[in-house]
């Protein structure tokens, strides 16, 4: 067995190892450590003989660590006592249990009192059973930051005393809530990177789509999990299309929609379907507008009007500066570019989106369409001078140039 | 994301095997399924009916010719499959390793390429 076996006995036994050490020792910070120890055991002793039974030998491990630990640990003799004389951690087969602990395993890694960095990491290694290795590549950052996000929010949880449990009923849904928008907040870096030379890192969305698959199946009655399962699955459903094969994104009105993946937007389809039960929250309204991209034959055909419902209607449950952009930029597909700049130029006016290139980006555009060429070419330009990623600089700069 | 499917492949033995005890099979198999999708990396799964109820269409002639059938042995004949969306080879191995398949039986595990592996517009330069 290579590393790769390893890692991948690893990534779908991660979350349920450390749940059920968690709740076997009460302490998250010293499971999680004790689980690292086993897999970095498991790499080494692997390659040499391996185990009959992969999973067992991991937990088998990650369990005497864990109890090494414990035994170190003098203040904690009871406890220790205690655990020693369990006998029933790695025959506990209960899956009611284990889907409990894996999503009580979620609500600490989302837990508010963590930095959103730190909520990020802690997910990925934790719930997604990345390394730090993968999670530093995949937000392009250096291990040790990663490491030590990862170290900090173990510290923070055990000195806030955060039980291992699910939330009280009551607060569920609003910690419910904090879990999906870390989701997203992965899911947004792999769809459109903040920083760096490529426009997409389908293996950080990716990681998003296990997990939001992971709560449906744990909440399936939570309609918000397949909405926002639905909006990362037809958000990604576009991937294929969204880059040239320099790397240079395509905009919409120029993808080929045969590229599309029609397996990914009937799925999305189908989790939007569960989202809809009880009328839409923002990640199920962000799905019926990307489902209705979805299911457009081209920019024209697309229900545009349709489209600037949803905004609207987004715009009433969770307003934000950039669902307003975005719902000027349906205005102007569904009724001209001179309405649409009417909503935008209020959003400059009232200092909306400071920094941002997206409000400049959006005003050109308009500009543009209106014939306003001058005006147009400065609003580019300054989009281009504010914008991180240097794949979009470069589409804005062409643009700009192109109006003269 | 790589997709692979993992492909059941019975002999006459194993499905007998299965059909001998197919409440329990189904049970087994429907705790898996919802492993694999708690897990978020199941895409599809379908098994297909007995082969002697499928029809083949042979392509050797002009025509297409369709015959009843395949009859006869079992072995290299899909029983079903599993589609899964995970993030190596390995990881769909050991999934494969997991499955409650009969004994005697195989399963052939098989990538999906992705959408820019496909050829496609001839105008594309590489």
């Amino acid at each position: 067995m290579g590393t790769a076996d390893v890692e991948a006995v690893w990534r779908i036994e991660s979350a349920r190892i450390v749940a059920a050490l968690t709740r076997f020792t009460g302490d998250f910070g010293l499971a999680e450590d004790a689980a690292q120890e086993a897999v970095a055991e498991a790499l080494v002793s692997w390659p040499l003989a391996a185990p009959a039974n992969p999973a067992g030998w991991l937990m088998a491990t990650a369990r005497r660590r864990a109890i090494d630990a414990i035994r170190r640990r003098t203040a904690l003799q009871d406890r220790y006592a205690l655990l020693a004389a369990d006998p029933a951690v790695d025959e506990e087969i209960d899956p009611d249990k284990i889907d409990d602990d894996v999503l009580a395993l979620m609500f600490i890694s989302c837990h508010p009192v963590l930095s959103p960095e730190a909520r990020v990491a802690l997910t990925l290694r934790v719930v997604g059973g990345l390394s730090s290795e993968q999670i530093a590549r995949a937000f392009l950052v250096p291990v040790p930051t990663v490491q030590a996000r990862i170290t900090r929010a173990k510290k923070t949880i055990a000195a806030a005393g955060v039980p291992f449990e699910l939330p009280p009923a009551g607060e569920r849904r609003e910690r419910l809530g904090g879990v999906l928008s870390v989701l997203y907040v992965i899911f947004t870096e792999g769809s459109t990177a903040t920083s760096g030379d490529r426009l997409l890192r389908p293996d950080v969305a990716y990681e998003a789509i296990r997990l939001a698959r992971t709560l449906a199946a744990l909440q399936p009655a939570e309609p918000e999990v397949h909405g926002l399962l639905a909006l990362c699955e037809l958000t990604a459903a576009r991937f294929p299309a969204r880059t040239g094969p320099d790397g240079s994104p395509i905009l919409l009105a120029d993808q080929d929609r045969r590229r599309w993946d029609f397996s990914a937007i009937r799925r999305g389809l189908a989790a939007l379907t569960k989202a809809s039960t009880r009328g839409l929250g923002p990640y199920g309204l962000q799905a019926a507008i990307a489902a209705t991209h979805a299911s457009a034959p081209s920019v024209e055909a697309t229900d545009w009007d349709r489209i600037v419902v949803l905004y609207e209607a987004l715009g009433r449950v969770a307003p934000s500066p950039v669902v307003e952009l975005n719902r000027a930029v349906a205005v102007a597909m569904a009724s001209g570019p001179a309405q649409a700049l009417a909503i935008v130029d209020e959003l400059v006016a009232s200092d909306q989106l400071p920094g941002s290139h997206l409000l400049p980006t959006v005003r050109g555009e308009l500009l543009a369409r209106l014939g306003r060429r001058p005006e147009a070419r400065a609003e580019l330009e300054l989009a281009a001078r504010l914008c991180a990623n240097q794949r979009e600089r470069s589409v804005l700069l062409r643009k700009a140039a192109a109006l003269g | 994301m790589p997709k692979y499917m993992l492909i059941m492949r019975g002999t006459d033995e194993s499905n007998a095997a299965m059909m001998a005890s197919i409440e329990e099979g189904i049970a087994r198999t429907r705790l898996f399924i919802e492993e694999m999708m708690k897990a978020g990396v199941l895409l599809g799964a379908e098994g297909l009916d007995d082969p002697g109820q499928g029809v083949v269409v042979d392509f050797s002639g002009e025509t297409p010719v369709v015959t009843d059938g395949p009859y006869g042995e079992t072995k290299e004949l899909f029983g079903g499959f599993f589609l899964l969306e995970v993030a190596s080879k390995q990881e769909a191995v050991e999934w494969a390793k997991r499955v409650p398949a009969a004994p005697g039986s195989k399963i052939e595990v098989r990538r999906v390429p992705e959408e820019d592996e496909v050829p496609q517009d001839s105008t594309v330069q590489r």
